[in-house]
Formats: structure tokens, C-alpha cells, sequence
């Protein structure tokens, strides 16, 4: 009879430790290397990577307010098919995150769901109205241990308030992690990135200056303050300049990239398909170069999906109507292989560090981005990273359809995923509790 | 062609063959009996998410002396609001049997998105700050009717590119016929990345007015948006005028076979002044009239003369 709680995964290929098994038992990696115990559930991993469980800073998952379009419960499903096993829930639901009550009810609905460590983040001012701050130290001593604040969605535009909140923060090692997007240079209800295809289009373009002012103005803040700045979804070369001349300052800022900036040109908006209507939008080829690289070389630390599930008919408008965003999290690691690891920018140490280590050292999450050794938490993924799977949207765990790469061809295929020791996908298969 | 969402759908000799049509549509205009059989049975329906008389006025006289049914649903206001989407609009709109669908809308690109969902013949009759292509081939109709062949000839367009939807079909279409092309505007009310468009569409742009008014063959002005006084997109409206307007001595300075066009309605005193509009050379009424005969030739063309 085989144990559900003890798992020997054989010859995987171990970030930084060559091929080896891993016996995973009562919530750890009790081995690494030769171990052969009976009753263990073996998984064969064979020509499979393993990597540390990925971290997401940056997911929404909609509960409370719109469970048609995703809930804690299908928005987990999502993340443990992405190899997930944190994810980190954006503040903008209905009603907001702003007291430790909201954030223990979205903690509480994730641990009760099990497939994935689901951390609320906390709003940095109260109804995400940019105007007084919200109870951020409530939060921080709550059940849930908020850590990361965010108003996404919107700019914390006024610069009083975002210095007031990186000073604050300090008090218990929180991050403000910002939607930069300098809203008077953004105006207009459409959002397409301001160049020669939004002239031809007629549609209301959005300046990448409108992030990089914003990047480049808290970052002065962060300094000043002493505090630590997070820059949500950078999608601009500008911001990654102003970017690593902070960082070779000594500046304590860090940073996000998503999986369709990285991959998606606004050039898929010739048909005005709202499918890539995303917030910020998708850039120009030389932004794209320029945020691959940067992630290469660390400039920005980590990737992050901004998955952003809409209901059908949220999208089915006029293009300047429709809802912003994109599903992530199930492609995720597929887009960065196919993107960066495939084409040689990146090693999978350091698809480790920007997708698991890095980010759990951002948001403050213990157990996670741990390395693959003996003693450590079993949160762990297997990827099979040469398979070339064609992505249907209708396969998604997500509640919504808004799939970006629907159609599209990417190398990579997410094997299994283990929360402390249990399987939450088995041959691609997600298994809830 | 099964659509005419852009002017860019129209090949030069499908645009030819419209504005030759046209000109004979137009002769029917001209009769005590004004309609023609060629779309008995065909239903057409007028879609309009956004008021404009005029454009839906031409299009159901259109269809009418074309002897289809014409079937008028105003969907105003946003879509959104209403918790309908524009698929669920246009799917129930669709339903009915429709033929051809006429769409106006105040977000660009709707009318293509339309395609992707029925599979009625659509005309895009104006959608956001994109385009409007029977505009354009109005404009070109009557240019064409003063000036004759439009191939090599110079024409200006002059205002608030950015906002507007005729520039775009205009721009497009002009180059389609061959005629040269000058975009002027303050820097402000250029479209963006107008420097690499042009360069790879081959027409040319500029903040000066004056400078090139000596050498036109038409000036098409367009109308500026209340709305852009308070955007600050320019200081003043007397500032605008003295920069961008056609004005008395610019009149002046336009040869005397130049031809004057406004696709309307016009800001008499900011970007023309009186005496302009109402110029011998002033196409401004004719284009009203050609409305209705380019638009039967566009209807005729998309939805009866596919067999012939
Ligand atoms: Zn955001």
C-alpha cells in the first residue's frame, strides 16, 4: 500500500545538484540522493527539472465580490497546474483588503482549500482610494501576517501618502509594492501603449513615461524614507534604467516582471482583441528585449503573473469597454522556459530565484523559496522541460477564459507540484484534499 | 470584399469602381423615381451606439432607394452600462436575418469586432477616433468630381488628428488614388508615432501650415472638439486659429484651383473662417450630397453586385 504523505521522486534534475531522488516525507525532504523505501508513491522524473515551488507576488483571485469570474478555491487549482505552491492575493477584491478581517478571511479560505499557501496583500489605503492609509499595522498582526501593500489596479499617486506608507511599513519589515502609473498621463478609457499603433488604431495611448516617472519618483521616496519599494509589473526600458541605477546605489527597491510582458508585443492588438487588453499594456518589441535582459541579469528580481481572471462577458465589449487583464498563473514557468530559458538568457537557478526564492523574500514567506535539501519544507515542482504543448484556454483550472496564449505553442509542461509533502498535481492532474 | 471596416479594405480599382458607380448613382438621385430594384429582399439594419443624423440619415436613404428594407436600432449609450455586451448586441441583432449591418460606435474598432461574431456583410459608418471609410470615399467623390483624377494631386489635411476618425480613411484612401498627402497639425493633435507611419505609408507631415498652402490642389480642415479647448492641447482658441485655421489670408495664399472640403459640422471662426466655407470652391454641400450616392454604391457593391 503506498503512503499519500511519502513520496520518492526518481532522478529529477536538481537545481544546482545534478540528477538525484528525493524522498519526501511527513512534509519534508527527509532524503536527497539514493533512497529506495517501500510504501513510497514513486514518481518517475525522468528527464523532469525540479525546482523549488514557485512564489506568484502578484494574483487575483476575485473572492470575495466576483466569484463568477474566480474564486480562492479554482484560482489555487490554477496555481498548483502552474507548479505554484504560494501565491500572493492582490487587495483590489469587493469588498476591499484593508483590515485584518478581510485578510484572515482570504488567508483562512486558502488554507482551508490546501492546494496552495494563498497570502493576502493588504491595501495601502482604505478602499484603495488613494487617500488615507489603510489599517497596515492591523493587518501585519493579524492571523494572516500581512507583509506586502498594495493598492494594484491603481497608483498610489499621491506622493504624501506613498511616503507616509513606506515610512510605516518599516515598523514591521513591510514592502509597499506599487502600480506605477502616473494616472493624469494615462488618461482615457482605452489602453493601448502610446506609439505609432495606437495612431493608427485610434486608440487613446498610454505613454510608457507615465510608469517610468512614477518608478523613478518612488524610488527618491524609498531612499529618503530608508524603506523598501516593490515595483509591480514593469513593462517599460525606462523603468528598468531607473531601475538598475537604483540598485547600483543601494537603493531597496525590487521588482516584477509578468509572463506577457515578457512574451506578448502590443502588436497583438491589430484586431482590437480585449484577450491582450492588460494594465500596464503590452509594449514594443525594445521594452520586451530590455525587461528580458533585466530579468537575466537580475535588475528586476522576479516574475510575477498578475493572473487577472475576467467572466466572458466582461470581455466581450468594445475593446476600450472591455475589462483589463490576463490569466497567468497556469503558464507561468511554460512562458519563461519558452522565453528565457530555452533561448539560453537564463539558467533554472535562476528561474529558481526569480520564481520562488526571490519573491518569498519579498513578501516575507518563510517556508518557501527554500532550497531542495534535507530538512527543508517539501514545496517543490517538476517540470518536463522539452515537451511543446499547444495551450487551450478551454483546459483551464481558472474559472475564466481570458488566456493570452490560447493557440499558441510553448515548450515546457508542468509535471507535479508538492505543499508540504503533498502532491497537489500528479501527472498533470490536480489533486485536492 | 466582404466588409468595409477601413479604408485600407479597398483596393485602388474597388475604389475606383465605387466612385465610378457613385457617379451614376448619383444621376439617379437626380430622377422624379429615385429607386432602384438591385436590393429588393435584402434587410439591412442601421446599428448606431452613438448618435449622428446625419451618417444614419444617408445610410437609410441609401438602402431605401435601393429598395431594401432599412431598419433603424439605436444601442446609445455604453454597452457596459446596460449590462449587455456589444457580442450579446450584435448576436441579437444578427438573429433577425439581417443582410448587412451599417455600425456606428464610440470605441474604435467595434465594427471589426462585429465580424467576429455575425456573419452579416458590416460597413463601419464611424467607430472611436479610428475611421469612417464612406466619409473618405465622399470626400474623394466630390474632390474628384473638381479636380479629375486625384492621382498626383496635393492635399492638406489640417486640425485635430489625433481625435479623428475621417483623417484616418482620408489618409489611407488619398494614398490608395495616388494623390499626395500633408498631415498639419500642432504637435499636440499629431497622432502618435506619426514619424515611422509616415515614412512607411509615403505621406508627409508637418506643424506649418503656410508653408505648405502655396502648393495644394485641396485643403480638407477638420473640425476641432470643444472638449480639446479644455484638454490642453492648444493655449487658445484665437491661438489656434491664427496657426491652424483657414483664415482670410489663406485664403489668399491657396491657388485659385484649390478646392476646400470640411466633413462637418464646422466651427465657423476657429478652424474656418465664414468667408471660406461659403467660397465658390468650397466643397462643403457637395460632399453632403454625395453622401447618399456613395453610400448606395457601397451598399450596392457589398451586399447586390457580388454577382454581377
Ligand atoms: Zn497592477
Amino acid at each position: 500500500m503506498s503512503n499519500h504523505n511519502t513520496f520518492l521522486i526518481k532522478g529529477a534534475d536538481l537545481v544546482g545538484g545534478g540528477r538525484q531522488d528525493l524522498l519526501i516525507k511527513d512534509g519534508v525532504l527527509a532524503a536527497v540522493g539514493k533512497a529506495a523505501p517501500k510504501g513510497a508513491t514513486v514518481v518517475d522524473a525522468d528527464g523532469l527539472v525540479a525546482l523549488p515551488g514557485l512564489v506568484d507576488l502578484h494574483t487575483h483571485l476575485r473572492e470575495p465580490g466576483r466569484e463568477d469570474a474566480e474564486t480562492v478555491s479554482t484560482g489555487s487549482a490554477a496555481a498548483a497546474a502552474g507548479g505554484f505552491t504560494a501565491v500572493l492575493a492582490m487587495a483590489n477584491t469587493s469588498p476591499v483588503t484593508d483590515t485584518a478581517e478581510a485578510a484572515e478571511r482570504v488567508f483562512d479560505l486558502g488554507r482551508a482549500c490546501g492546494l496552495v499557501d494563498v497570502q493576502p496583500v493588504g491595501a495601502v489605503s482604505k478602499g484603495l482610494a488613494g487617500e488615507s492609509l489603510a489599517e497596515l499595522g492591523l493587518m501585519a498582526r493579524s492571523r494572516a501576517g500581512v507583509r506586502v501593500f498594495s493598492d494594484d489596479g491603481k497608483c498610489v499617486h499621491d506622493a504624501r501618502l506613498m511616503r507616509r506608507a513606506l515610512e510605516y511599513v518599516k515598523a514591521f519589515g513591510g514592502v509597499v509594492s506599487q502600480h506605477a502609473q502616473e494616472p493624469r498621463l494615462a488618461d482615457g478609457a482605452a489602453c493601448c501603449h502610446e506609439g505609432e499603433l495606437s495612431g493608427r488604431l485610434g486608440l487613446p495611448g498610454w505613454p510608457g513615461v507615465a510608469e517610468d516617472v512614477i518608478v523613478a519618483r518612488d524610488i527618491m521616496l524609498a531612499r529618503h524614507t530608508g524603506s523598501r519599494v516593490h515595483i509591480a509589473h514593469v513593462s517599460t526600458a525606462g523603468s528598468v534604467e531607473v531601475i538598475r541605477w537604483a540598485k547600483a546605489q543601494g537603493t531597496a527597491v525590487t521588482a516584477e516582471v509578468t509572463p506577457h510582458h515578457l512574451m506578448l508585443s502590443t502588436s497583438r492588438l491589430e484586431d482590437y482583441d480585449p484577450t491582450y487588453k492588460v494594465n500596464p499594456p503590452l509594449r514594443p518589441d525594445e521594452d520586451i528585449e530590455q525587461l528580458r535582459t533585466a530579468l537575466a541579469d537580475g535588475t528586476i528580481d522576479a516574475v510575477a503573473t498578475d493572473h487577472a481572471p475576467h467572466a466572458r462577458h466582461d470581455k466581450e465589449h468594445a475593446f476600450a469597454e472591455a475589462a483589463f487583464g490576463m490569466l497567468g498563473l497556469e503558464q507561468a514557468l511554460q512562458v519563461v522556459n519558452t522565453v528565457m530559458v530555452q533561448p539560453g538568457l537564463m539558467t533554472w537557478q535562476q528561474v529558481a530565484d526569480a520564481m520562488s526564492v526571490r519573491p518569498a523574500e519579498i513578501a516575507g514567506l518563510a517556508g518557501h523559496g527554500r532550497p531542495l535539501a534535507v530538512g527543508e519544507p517539501a514545496n517543490l515542482t517538476l517540470i518536463d522541460p522539452s515537451a511543446t504543448v499547444e495551450v487551450d484556454a478551454a483546459q483551464s483550472h481558472s474559472l475564466s477564459r481570458n488566456n493570452p496564449w490560447h493557440g499558441e505553442k510553448l515548450i515546457g509542461q508542468v509535471q507535479a507540484t508538492f505543499l508540504r509533502g503533498r502532491a497537489t498535481l500528479l501527472d498533470q492532474e490536480v489533486i485536492t484534499a | 470584399m466582404k466588409h468595409l471596416l477601413s479604408a485600407a479594405n479597398l483596393s485602388r480599382d474597388d475604389a475606383l469602381q465605387i466612385l465610378d458607380t457613385a457617379a451614376q448613382m448619383h444621376d439617379v438621385q437626380r430622377r422624379e423615381v429615385k429607386k432602384l430594384p438591385v436590393l429588393r429582399g435584402r434587410t439591412i439594419v442601421n446599428l448606431f451606439f452613438e448618435d449622428s443624423t446625419r451618417t444614419r440619415s444617408s445610410f437609410e436613404i441609401a438602402g431605401k432607394w435601393l429598395s431594401a428594407d432599412v431598419i433603424n436600432v439605436s444601442a446609445k449609450g455604453s454597452s457596459v452600462s446596460k449590462g449587455e455586451s456589444l457580442r450579446d448586441t450584435a448576436m441579437t441583432v444578427a438573429a433577425m436575418g439581417v443582410d448587412g449591418l451599417v455600425i456606428r460606435h464610440h470605441a474604435s474598432g467595434a465594427p471589426l469586432q462585429v465580424t467576429q461574431w455575425v456573419d452579416a456583410m458590416v460597413v463601419n459608418a464611424g467607430d472611436g477616433t479610428h475611421e469612417h471609410p464612406t466619409q473618405a470615399l465622399l470626400d474623394a467623390y466630390t474632390m474628384q468630381q473638381r479636380l479629375g483624377d486625384l492621382a498626383g494631386k496635393r492635399v492638406a489635411i489640417v486640425g485635430d488628428l489625433t481625435h479623428s476618425r475621417v483623417v484616418r480613411s482620408n489618409l489611407i484612401l488619398l494614398r490608395t488614388l495616388g494623390a499626395d498627402v500633408t498631415l498639419v497639425a500642432p504637435p499636440t493633435l499629431m497622432p502618435s508615432g506619426i514619424a515611422n507611419w509616415s515614412a512607411a505609408e509615403g505621406f508627409s507631415y508637418g506643424y506649418d501650415f503656410d508653408e505648405v498652402l502655396p502648393d495644394l490642389d485641396a485643403v480638407m480642415m477638420l473640425r476641432v472638439q470643444k472638449e480639446r479647448m479644455s484638454g490642453g492641447y492648444f493655449p487658445t482658441p484665437r491661438e489656434y486659429t491664427v496657426g491652424y485655421g483657414l483664415t482670410r489670408d489663406r485664403l489668399r495664399a491657396l491657388p485659385d484651383h484649390a478646392v476646400i472640403c470640411h466633413p462637418g459640422p464646422m466651427n465657423r471662426g476657429l478652424e474656418i473662417t465664414a468667408d471660406a466655407a461659403d467660397e465658390a470652391r468650397s466643397l462643403i454641400l457637395d460632399q453632403v450630397s454625395a453622401g447618399v450616392a456613395v453610400r448606395m454604391s457601397v451598399l450596392y457593391h457589398l451586399l447586390g453586385g457580388a454577382e454581377a
